[in-house]
């Protein structure tokens, strides 16, 4: 297929998965700073937020170097000149989509065309903090609507391979992010009693939809290793970062090119050591390094597709 | 409840020709089957249709951007219920008048990119052919496939006087609006299926299948199993859902220029499992924009080196290169010539009067009589730049006379035609709107054609323009079978 058509499923794509992605991370927080701590601990939540995905500078810039939650929430999710807003992220979903509108299903493109239609209909300014929540929510049905009916509509073929492609890694850099910064929030708290630690845990583990699989998976109580091990290294977990990497690696595998072979190693090698790794080795590492390792190489097998796959070959 | 003949009441005077009514208010034979089942709905459950159409339009995106407006504003163009009906008798002799018609249009591009027999004979003047801004020079001598430069032509045609058909303008660059055709038709289906249940109407849906038959009929000799590309510019290009379409329609490739290169005079597109040959561009850029090395260097939409791959005979182009100077309005009067002339038969088809004001006798009658005429740029397209003096204010022709005056070989006249009407749904209820015809032409191995076209239909009351940028709608246009 065209390297630009390809290029602009994989990031419709990724588009998408990260407006999924934000709308948890703000959903999160929402439910985290509903715990009685103090102003400064709130604050430093929004701001690790903020920072987490990149744009606390370009926050400062605009608010006056102060941190208002109320503020940071309409910034990340609904402010129209943050390229990285839930708003920004759903347009340019959109854009890409437009662009290849004939190599998606009709199905497809009216269900992107359709949220785009609607999220212009939200009155922006007059949100409230309670309809937030339900503008989250609705965020996240449109992103599943939206796997939903790509799986259920696309041919099996290398347009498919690159939406998904896109879908992994976006997904596994996303929540390699809400890992690390939620992970650093709750362990450097001041010390609190259990409850509070439980729902700190739990909103977490909510947030990466998480909370019901970990009940499952090891029918005892939250503990910050077993959270860990969950987000990180199962993989029968749908966004842990081992799942993400076996789905990118079979993806790659499927269109591999004559140019391909080292992307192809090195994301097999990612994916084989999360499959095959300790989550005792990972935290005795220290998780932030790990993660923030992990996010490194991530980006690094992103900029390997680009320019194996979807850059334009020269004449 | 009112019925659609009452609601529009016909003027007796019948200054238009009306699809529907004929002069003395009875529904015509072709519109019983319609008119019948329209006197049983209810108009609440008419205007739920109406309203669910324009719903369904939205939400499948099938929009146009318009220039000048905001930037990548898209706009649904209005698309109205009440179906556009031909018999199948006077289609008939309208596919015979179309086929004549591009035959000798495309034999004229051939000649006068070769020997030029007819400016030779005298029959179209050559200085008119030859120092026009869209005469390619670089194509003189090269040879097309099939000898066929205009492989799809979007003839537009209007009914005036007491029903006689006129050719208004033959587009043989790249014309646009099949896909609303095809629209407009699934449209109606989904909506009211039990019409099509009672009413024979002859299907339409089949056109992708005939364009790609077409551009594979005019692949570089020799390519047993032609590779073939819809080229758009863009996205943001006003016609772009319909590149998008007819590239998925035929299961081609969508290419952008940027997704084009040349090599050893060949064409290749940029994909994920390296280059592939290309064999045949349909393409939706107009010719100065194809190749910044052989056109517009500022180009960003084009391919450089296409028109080399193109020369040396190794990819097909559809539309040819040059065939802008064959619809040019300074052209156009000829037409009748060129069929008598290549064809040896008598035009089918009437052509409109036509003053050249480069001519000063006709200019002198033009200037006498603005407030009677339509006066056209001869370049212009789109409904853009014109003057439709019986609508105009004094102030509106008297700035157009200025204009005229400074450069009268930029501009023709025409009669202001009394357009037909069909009766189309308006604020007020139901009224008679004037409508045109863009019926779709195909020449590959021979002339094809999907029984029909592109309805437009002029919105606003007593406007004679239909172009969508200008505010017009669509309507489904029904071919009755026999």
């Amino acid at each position: 297929m065209l390297s630009r058509t390809a290029d602009h499923l994989y990031w419709m794509a990724r588009y998408i998965e990260r407006a999924e992605n934000l709308a948890r991370m703000l959903d999160v927080n929402n439910r985290m700073q509903l715990l009685p701590q103090s102003e400064r601990e709130v604050e430093r939540l929004w701001r690790e937020t903020l920072d987490s995905v990149g744009v606390l500078d370009s926050y400062y810039a605009s608010h006056e170097n102060r941190v208002v939650p109320s503020e940071v929430v309409h910034f990340m999710a609904l402010d129209r000149k943050n390229p990285g807003s839930i708003y920004s992220c759903l347009r340019a979903a959109r854009e890409n989509a437009h662009a290849v509108r004939g190599t998606l299903t009709s199905e497809l493109w009216e269900t992107i065309n359709a949220t785009w239609l609607e999220l212009r209909g939200y009155d922006i300014s007059q949100m409230g903090a309670d309809e937030l929540d339900a503008f989250f929510e609705w965020v996240k049905l449109r992103s599943h609507q939206f796997r939903g009916v790509s799986f259920a509509t696309m041919m099996r073929d290398e347009a498919n391979c690159f939406l998904r492609l896109g879908t992994f890694i976006e997904r596994a850099d996303n929540t390699a992010r809400i890992l690390d910064v939620k992970y650093n929030f709750i362990a450097e708290a001041p010390r609190r009693d259990d409850a509070g630690e439980y729902y700190q845990w739990s909103a977490l583990l909510h947030s990466v939809s998480a909370f019901e699989i970990y009940r499952k998976a090891y029918r005892d109580q939250i503990t910050p290793a077993r959270v860990a091990e969950l987000l990180v290294l199962r993989n029968d977990m749908p966004r842990s970062l081992a799942y993400c990497t076996s789905e990118m690696t079979a993806f790659l595998e499927t269109v591999a090119n004559q140019r391909s072979k080292e992307t192809q190693r090195r994301s097999g090698e990612l994916a084989a050591s999360l499959r095959y790794g300790r989550i005792d080795d990972v935290l005795e590492t220290g998780l932030h390094q790990y993660l923030t390792r992990f996010i490194v190489r991530i980006n690094d097998i992103g900029n390997r597709i680009a320019s194996d796959f979807l850059l334009p070959v020269t004449a | 409840m009112a019925t659609i003949t009452e609601t529009n009441p016909v003027p007796t005077n019948a200054r238009f020709f009306d699809e529907m009514n004929t002069a003395s208010g009875d529904v015509r034979a072709h519109y019983n089957g319609y008119v019948s089942w329209f006197d049983g709905m209810s108009p609440e459950r008419m205007t739920r249709k109406r309203q669910e159409a324009d719903a369904l339009f939205h939400r499948s995106g099938i929009t146009f951007a318009v220039y000048g407006d905001e930037a990548g504003a898209e706009r649904l163009i209005p698309f109205d219920v009440i179906p556009r009906v031909i018999p199948a008798l006077e289609w008939r002799a309208l596919a015979d008048g179309l086929r004549q018609r591009v035959k000798a249009l495309n034999a004229f591009i051939h000649d006068i990119y070769h020997d030029q027999e007819i400016l030779k004979a005298g029959r179209v003047p050559a200085e008119q052919v030859l120092s026009n801004a869209q005469y390619r020079p670089e194509m003189q001598g090269v040879d097309v496939p099939n000898n066929i430069y205009a492989a799809i032509a979007g003839v537009d045609i209007v009914r005036a006087g007491a029903g006689e058909f006129y050719v208004l303008e033959d587009n043989l660059r790249v014309p646009s609006g099949v896909s609303y055709m095809i629209e407009n038709r699934k449209m109606m289906m989904r909506l009211f299926p039990e019409l099509f249940a009672k009413n024979r109407v002859a299907p339409v849906e089949h056109y992708p299948d005939l364009l790609l038959d077409t551009l594979r009929a005019v692949a570089p000799k020799g390519v047993l199993d032609p590779t073939v590309v819809v080229l758009t510019p863009g996205s943001f290009n006003s016609a772009y859902f319909e590149h998008a379409f007819l590239a998925q329609q035929m299961g081609v490739e969508l290419v952008e220029g940027q997704d084009l290169f040349v090599r050893d005079e060949q064409v290749f597109m940029r994909t994920t499992q390296g280059p592939q040959r290309v064999d045949v561009i349909y393409r939706r850029i107009d010719d100065d924009f194809l190749d910044p090395l052989a056109f517009r260097p500022d180009s960003m939409l084009g391919v450089p080196g296409l028109l080399s791959a193109y020369r040396a005979g190794n990819v097909t182009l559809s539309n040819a290169i040059g065939t802008g100077v064959a619809d040019d309005k300074s052209i156009y009067p000829y037409v009748g010539e060129m069929v008598r002339f290549y064809l040896g038969e008598e035009p089918i088809l009437n052509n409109v009067p036509t003053y050249m004001l480069r001519k000063p006798d006709d200019l002198a009658y033009a200037l006498d009589h603005l407030s009677e005429l339509v006066v056209k740029e001869v370049h212009g397209a789109g409904g853009y730049g014109m003057l439709v003096g019986p609508a105009s204010t004094k102030a509106q022709i008297e700035d157009f006379r200025l204009r005229i005056l400074a450069s009268p070989e930029k501009y023709i006249a025409q009669p202001t035609l009394s357009l037909s009407t069909c009766p189309t749904f308006v604020d007020a209820g139901i009224a008679p709107r004037h409508i045109d015809l863009r019926p779709f032409v195909l020449s590959g191995n021979d002339v094809r054609f999907v029984p029909g076209g592109l309805t437009r239909v002029a919105l606003k009351e007593g406007s004679l323009v239909v172009n969508s940028s200008q505010g017009g709608g669509t309507k489904d246009t029904w071919v009755l079978e026999e």
